[in-house]
C-alpha cells in the first residue's frame, strides 16, 4: 500500500502528490469556489488558509471525493477523484487519511479498538498483529497507557491524538487535517504541531491542513495556500507569506481587523440609517 | 468486551421469541387445513342460508370434517350456493344431506353433513343434492304465533 | 392586517409543509433503495447484528413482558363483565386471544418499539452525523451503510416479530391467570374454547405477517431519520420525535390496511 506513495516521494522529477484544477463548487446555490488550482507535493506540510466560511473544510470534503465539484479535475495520485466509482473511491480512501476537527472518534469502542478499527475492517491480520500495531500507533502519539478509555473520558487533545493515530493505522500516503490546533490548551497544540510534523517526516508521509491559526501554520509548513473569495489568493513558502507586500494577504497573516477585508458588513450609510429610525 | 454475555442475552431473547410462537400454535390455536393436496370441495343449494357466513364450522355427527369456503346466489334459481371444503381423510356417500344448524339457541351457524346410504362417494366438484335450509328463529315464532291465532 | 393575506399565508404555508413531507417520503424511499444492496452483506459480520439485537431486542423485553402481561389482564377483566351479561364467559379466553394475537400484540408491540428503541435507533445514528463519526468512516473507506445502518435495521426488523409473539403469549398467559384466579373461571374450558376458536394459519400467522411489516417500517424510519437528521442537536432531538410519531402512525394505518385484506379472506 505504502510502496506506491515511497516511489512517488522520491521520483526524480517529483510529480505533485494532489492537483486541484480550474474546480468550481457551489453548495444551495452559493458559489464556495471558482477556478480553485492547488498543487500539493510529496513529502511536504500543506498549510490551506483562510478566514471562516472560505471553505477550507469543503476543499478536504472535495480531496477525499466525500463531495463533487461542479466543474474542473481533482487529482490524487494519478486518479481523477470525481471520476471514480464507488469501489475505486473507497481504494483509494484506504490510502488516505483523515483528522477530522472533531475528532470523529467511535463512542462506542475505546482507544484500543478505535485504532484497530480501520486494521479490522481493511485487513485480515492475526490479532497479535494488530495488537503490536496498534500498540505502535499509540505509542508514536503517546497514548499507549490509555488504550482502555473510552472518547468520552478523553480531553479534546487526547482525542484529536487518538485520531491521528488511527488516521496513520494504515500507513497512508496522505493525511488530511481538518483544524487541526482548534480549541487545544497551548501544551496540546504544541503536541499536535510536533506529532504532525514529526509523523510527516518520519513516515515519508504527505500533510495537508486546513487552519486559520497563522502561527501554528507558520511554524509548520512547507507551503501556505491563502484562500480568498472561491480561490486562491496567495501561495508560498512561510518566509515568502511573512514577507508580502500584497494588502489582503498582510492583514490576514498579521491578523488585522480591518483591511481589504472589510470590519463592516456592507450597509448603507450609518448617519442615513439612524435618521431613518422606524423604517427599519 | 462483553460479548460472551451479549450472545447469551440474545440467544435466549431468540428462544423465548419462538417459544411464544410454539406456545401460539400449539396451545392457543388449531391448524386448520388449508393446503389444497389435504381437502375436496362439494357444493350444496339452500332455500335460505341464515347467517352462514365463510370459515364456518362443517361437521358429521358433531365432528369438525371442513369448512364452507365460499357462499354465492345462483342467479337463476335463486339459491344460495355454499362451497364447503371437506378433509380428503373423511369421504361422504353420495346421497348424504346438509344442513345448516345453530350452535345453542344463539350461537353461530354451521353446516352438518348426515351420510347417506350410496356405495359411491362425493367426489371434488360433487354436489350435495339434499339439503335443509337454516331455522330462522323468528319465522318460527311468527308462524307458531299465527297457527295459534288460526285456531283460536 | 389584511385578512385574506393571512388566510394565503396559512395555506401557503401548509402546502409548503406538504411539499416538504412529499419530498422526505421521496428521501426515505431513495435511502431504502440504497441500503437494500448493504442488507446481505451485513450478515457476512453477524456479530454487529447480534450486538444490536442486543441493544434493541433485549433490552425492549422487560417493557414487552410486563405490558403483555397487564394488557392480558385487563383484556380478561373487561371481557369477562361484557361477556357474562350474555352467559358466555366460557368464551373469554377465545375473545383475549383473538384480540392479542390478532391485533394487540402485534401493534401494542410496534408502538412499544417504536417509542423504547425506534427513537433511539434514530437518536444513535444522528448523533453519529453530528459528531462526524458517519463522515469519518467514510473517510476511512468504510461504509456507513454497512457497517452501521445495515445492522441496526436487521436487528430492529428481527426483535419485532419476536417480541410481538412474546407479548402476545405473556398477554394470554396474563388473562389466563385473571381468569382462573380471580374471575373463577375453569381452566380448561379456557383453553379448548380458545383452541376451537382461534386458527392458526389465520390468527397467529396474520399477526405474525403483520408484525413482520411492522418492524420493517418501523426500523426502516428509525435508521432513515438519523440519517437523515440535521447534525447538530435540536436536529437529532427533532429527528427523534419524527421517529416516534411517523411509525405510530405508519403502524396504525397499515394496520388497517392488513386488518381489511386478512378479514376479506387469505
Amino acid at each position: 500500500m505504502g510502496r506506491r506513495g515511497q516511489e512517488e516521494a522520491h521520483g526524480v522529477d517529483r510529480e505533485p502528490l494532489i492537483t486541484v484544477r480550474d474546480v468550481a463548487f457551489s453548495r444551495d446555490g452559493r458559489a464556495i469556489f471558482h477556478d480553485l488550482d492547488l498543487t500539493v507535493m510529496p513529502g511536504r506540510v500543506t498549510v490551506v488558509m483562510g478566514g471562516s466560511g472560505a471553505g477550507k473544510t469543503t476543499l478536504l470534503s472535495l480531496i477525499g471525493g466525500r463531495l463533487v465539484p461542479d466543474a474542473g479535475e481533482i487529482r490524487v495520485a494519478g486518479e481523477n477523484v470525481p471520476a471514480l466509482s464507488r469501489r475505486q473511491l473507497f481504494a483509494l480512501r484506504r490510502r488516505m487519511g483523515m483528522l477530522f476537527q472533531s475528532s470523529a472518534l467511535l463512542t462506542d469502542l475505546d482507544v484500543y479498538e478505535n485504532v484497530a478499527f480501520p486494521m479490522r475492517e481493511h485487513t485480515r491480520l492475526p490479532e497479535r498483529l494488530i495488537r503490536d500495531l496498534v500498540l505502535m500507533k499509540l505509542e508514536l502519539v503517546g497514548l499507549r497507557g490509555a488504550r482502555r478509555l473510552y472518547p468520552a473520558e478523553l480531553s479534546g487533545g487526547m482525542a484529536r491524538r487518538v485520531a491521528l493515530a488511527r488516521a496513520i493505522a494504515l500507513d497512508p500516503l496522505m493525511v488530511m487535517y481538518d483544524e487541526p490546533f482548534t480549541g487545544l490548551d497551548p501544551i496540546s497544540m504544541g503536541v499536535i504541531v510536533k506529532l504532525i510534523r514529526d509523523l510527516n517526516d518520519a513516515l515519508g508521509m504527505t500533510s495537508i491542513i486546513v487552519t486559520h491559526d497563522v502561527a501554528e501554520a507558520c511554524s509548520i509548513a512547507d507551503d501556505i495556500y491563502l484562500l480568498d473569495n472561491g480561490r486562491v489568493s496567495a501561495h508560498g513558502t512561510p518566509a515568502e507569506m511573512q514577507k508580502t507586500t500584497e494588502p489582503a494577504v498582510r492583514q490576514f497573516m498579521a491578523g488585522l481587523p480591518d483591511g481589504p477585508v472589510a470590519f463592516h458588513y456592507p450597509a448603507r450609510d450609518y448617519l442615513a440609517d439612524l435618521q431613518s429610525a422606524g423604517h427599519a | 468486551m462483553q460479548t460472551k454475555g451479549t450472545e447469551l442475552a440474545v440467544g435466549l431473547f431468540i428462544v423465548a421469541g419462538l417459544l411464544a410462537l410454539t406456545m401460539l400454535a400449539l396451545k392457543v390455536g388449531h391448524f386448520h387445513v388449508l393446503g389444497r393436496g389435504q381437502t375436496y370441495q362439494v357444493t350444496a343449494d339452500f332455500g335460505n342460508i341464515g347467517s352462514l357466513k365463510p370459515r364456518a364450522p362443517v361437521t358429521a355427527a358433531g365432528v369438525r370434517v371442513g369448512e364452507v369456503r365460499h357462499i354465492a346466489l345462483n342467479p337463476r334459481s335463486y339459491r344460495a350456493v355454499v362451497t364447503l371444503r371437506l378433509l380428503k381423510r373423511y369421504r361422504f356417500p353420495r346421497d348424504s344431506s346438509a344442513a345448516i344448524d345453530t350452535a345453542g339457541l344463539l350461537g353461530e351457524q354451521y353446516v352438518s353433513l348426515s351420510p347417506g346410504g350410496s356405495r359411491r362417494y362425493l367426489k371434488n366438484g360433487g354436489k350435495i343434492r339434499v339439503t335443509q335450509s337454516a331455522i330462522i328463529l323468528e319465522q318460527v315464532i311468527s308462524q307458531l304465533l299465527y297457527k295459534k291465532a288460526g285456531h283460536g | 392586517m389584511n385578512p385574506l393575506a393571512g388566510i394565503g399565508g396559512a395555506v401557503g404555508a401548509l402546502g409548503r409543509r406538504a411539499l416538504a413531507g412529499i419530498a422526505r417520503l421521496g428521501r426515505a424511499t431513495l435511502f431504502i433503495a440504497r441500503l437494500v444492496p448493504s442488507l446481505g452483506g451485513a450478515w457476512k459480520r453477524a456479530r454487529l447484528i447480534v450486538q444490536q439485537l442486543y441493544m434493541t431486542g433485549v433490552l425492549t423485553f422487560v417493557i414487552i413482558l410486563v405490558s403483555g402481561a397487564f394488557v392480558g389482564m385487563i383484556l380478561a377483566l373487561q371481557g369477562y363483565n361484557t361477556l357474562v351479561r350474555y352467559d358466555a364467559q366460557s368464551s373469554l379466553g377465545l375473545l383475549v386471544a383473538l384480540a392479542l394475537t390478532r391485533e394487540l400484540g402485534p401493534v401494542l408491540t410496534a408502538l412499544l418499539f417504536a417509542g423504547r428503541a425506534g427513537s433511539a435507533l434514530t437518536a444513535e445514528i444522528g448523533l453519529m452525523k453530528a459528531t462526524e463519526q458517519l463522515a469519518g468512516m467514510e473517510m476511512m473507506a468504510v461504509d456507513p451503510l454497512l457497517r452501521v445502518v445495515a445492522p441496526r435495521f436487521w436487528a430492529g426488523w428481527i426483535a419485532v416479530p419476536l417480541l410481538a409473539m412474546i407479548f402476545t403469549a405473556v398477554g394470554i398467559i396474563g388473562a389466563y391467570v385473571v381468569a382462573v384466579a380471580v374471575l373463577g373461571l375453569d381452566g380448561g374450558v379456557f383453553w379448548s374454547q380458545m383452541q376451537a376458536g382461534v386458527s392458526v394459519t389465520n390468527d397467529v400467522i396474520g399477526g405474525l405477517i403483520k408484525s413482520v411489516v411492522f418492524g420493517f417500517v418501523i426500523s426502516w424510519i428509525a435508521v432513515f431519520e438519523g440519517y437523515d437528521a440535521k447534525p447538530t442537536s435540536e436536529g437529532v432531538s427533532r429527528a427523534t420525535t419524527r421517529t416516534v410519531v411517523s411509525s405510530s402512525l405508519a403502524v396504525l394505518g397499515l394496520d388497517f390496511i392488513m386488518t381489511a385484506f386478512m378479514l376479506r379472506g387469505l
